[in-house]
């Protein structure tokens, strides 16, 4: 298969980056994507260009490294996947493929289609947890029964790989999707209930803080999660966020 | 109330409710515009009321202008944030993937709407204005008819009405389902509740475009 190439490259942080073409050849369709890309920067290794770089870790759609906005969507054309697990075959002999990094102010790109996702990091350290006291005496956590659909709910949101396709899809880069999946995972369960006003007011400031836009409701974050984490968890935060304001 | 507006979820619900509000209203306005279609008289009744009742004029009017000022001063402030939040644009965004295009341009059908509330307003609102609190004619009973019908004389205005109400359908298409998810309302309920919305958002301009025609028309 023979593709053609439009990759954003970026010297680093504070570099104009631009588009480039780059023409490949011997593709085959059971290439995984990231896989394609290793050929190519094989052949610049050749060329003695610099490669393109990228983040991958685990190619297994596990660890939401892969973080590519492919032909205008996160994680390219097909659905419920990370860029890892998309084949070469979902592609034509002779197409184009315009490969850009995720795009929001709050994830600045750090050299070509690598972006700082920490604004996640520090939204889930805000109080994306639940405080546990270890000095001994601690429950165990399966002696708390709980309803099997709130388990389902909980364990569902909790698949939030935090990958930021949500983000990169959305047209206001908005982080709610991600936001909402952290919070609902606690707030379905008896454990998280404890801090639940603390946890969402806590949370929702720091997503404010680090820039990222408003929620429209354009469903765009639910269609390009490659964990499939729906919307209800949303409503559930705005819910959440809303009574916590109200319990001040 | 200021530093709760400052969080993103609290400028959604205040948008949400503004809109529900501004929906409501329009229920109302329909359905005594719709009178118009049938009866001159119980049409002049309904207006005259509407147009000297103290509660209405001195309660219900100030806060429907409030609730419309508040809706757009939200909408701008929440579009300026978003077009911040991503400072260098995709070269290639393909939007129609997993959006859709009322959802995607809110601003632009809500900007259509400013424009249509300010020849509504010129039209409408401001000669009541001028006719009852500064020129301070003696109330007439009789002529809120002949003042409707004789706006949609002219087919320029008559397109320009049409044309809004499209862009109404549109922005009520996206705006009042989605209000309902930015307030936290969402349950097993959700979708037939997103049915009346998608209904509603289609039926009133609908209602309001016949209107404007059957007036027309009915002048030519």
């Amino acid at each position: 298969m023979k593709l053609n190439l439009k990759i954003w490259r970026q010297e680093n942080a504070t570099a104009k980056g631009k588009m480039v073409d780059y023409p490949v050849d011997g593709i085959d369709g059971d290439m995984s994507f990231l896989e394609m890309l290793d050929i190519l920067n094989e052949q610049l290794v050749e060329k003695g260009e610099d490669t393109i770089q990228f983040d991958h870790d685990c190619r297994e759609g596990i660890c939401g490294s892969c973080s590519l906005q492919i032909n205008g969507e996160p994680h390219g054309p097909d659905k419920l996947i990370a860029t890892c697990q998309l084949h070469m075959r979902s592609f034509k002999d002779g197409d184009t493929i315009y490969i850009e990094p995720f795009r929001a102010k709050a994830f600045p790109v750090i050299k070509d289609l690598i972006v700082d996702r920490t604004a996640f990091d520090r939204i889930q350290q805000a109080w994306g947890y639940v405080s546990v006291n270890t000095s001994g005496n601690t429950v165990d956590a399966n002696t708390i029964p709980i309803e099997k659909e709130k388990a389902d709910e909980s364990f569902n949101a909790a698949t939030c790989i935090g990958c930021g396709a949500c983000v990169a899809a959305c047209k206001n880069a908005s982080a709610m999707l991600f936001t909402s999946a952290k919070v609902s995972q606690y707030a379905l369960l008896p454990q998280g209930r404890v801090e639940a006003t603390e946890r969402v007011q806590a949370m929702v400031r720091q997503m404010d803080e680090e820039g990222f836009g408003n929620c429209s409701n354009t469903g765009a974050c639910e269609i390009e999660c490659p964990k499939g984490i729906s919307l209800e968890n949303i409503a559930r935060m705005n819910r959440e966020y809303l009574a916590a304001s109200v319990k001040g | 109330m200021g530093g709760f507006l400052n969080s993103t979820i609290a400028r959604k619900f205040a948008m949400a409710l503004s809109g529900l509000f501004l929906v409501l209203f329009l229920a109302q306005h329909f359905s005594i515009n719709f009178i118009s279609v049938f009866s001159k008289d119980v049409f002049n009744e309904v207006s005259h009321f509407m147009g000297t009742n103290f509660f209405v004029q001195a309660l219900l009017q100030p806060i429907l202008i409030f609730g419309v000022i508040f809706h757009f001063v939200m909408g701008f402030i929440l579009e300026a944030k978003n077009r911040g939040a991503r400072d260098i644009k995709y070269v290639k965004f393909a939007g129609n993937e997993n959006s859709s295009w009322v959802s995607r341009n809110m601003i632009y059908s809500g900007l259509v709407i400013l424009a249509f509330l300010g020849l509504h307003f010129y039209d409408f609102w401001f000669p009541e204005m001028i006719h009852k609190y500064i020129e301070s004619h003696p109330e007439d009973a009789a002529r809120y008819y002949d003042e409707l019908v004789a706006k949609f004389q002219s087919p320029v205005r008559t397109i320009l009405y049409v044309v809004s109400f499209v862009f109404l359908a549109l922005h009520l298409y996206h705006g009042f389902s989605s209000s309902f998810q930015s307030v936290g309302w969402r349950n097993k309920y959700a979708k037939g509740l997103r049915g009346f919305t998608k209904a509603y958002a289609i039926i009133i301009p609908l209602g309001f475009i016949f209107i404007a025609l059957f007036h027309y028309i009915n002048n030519l």
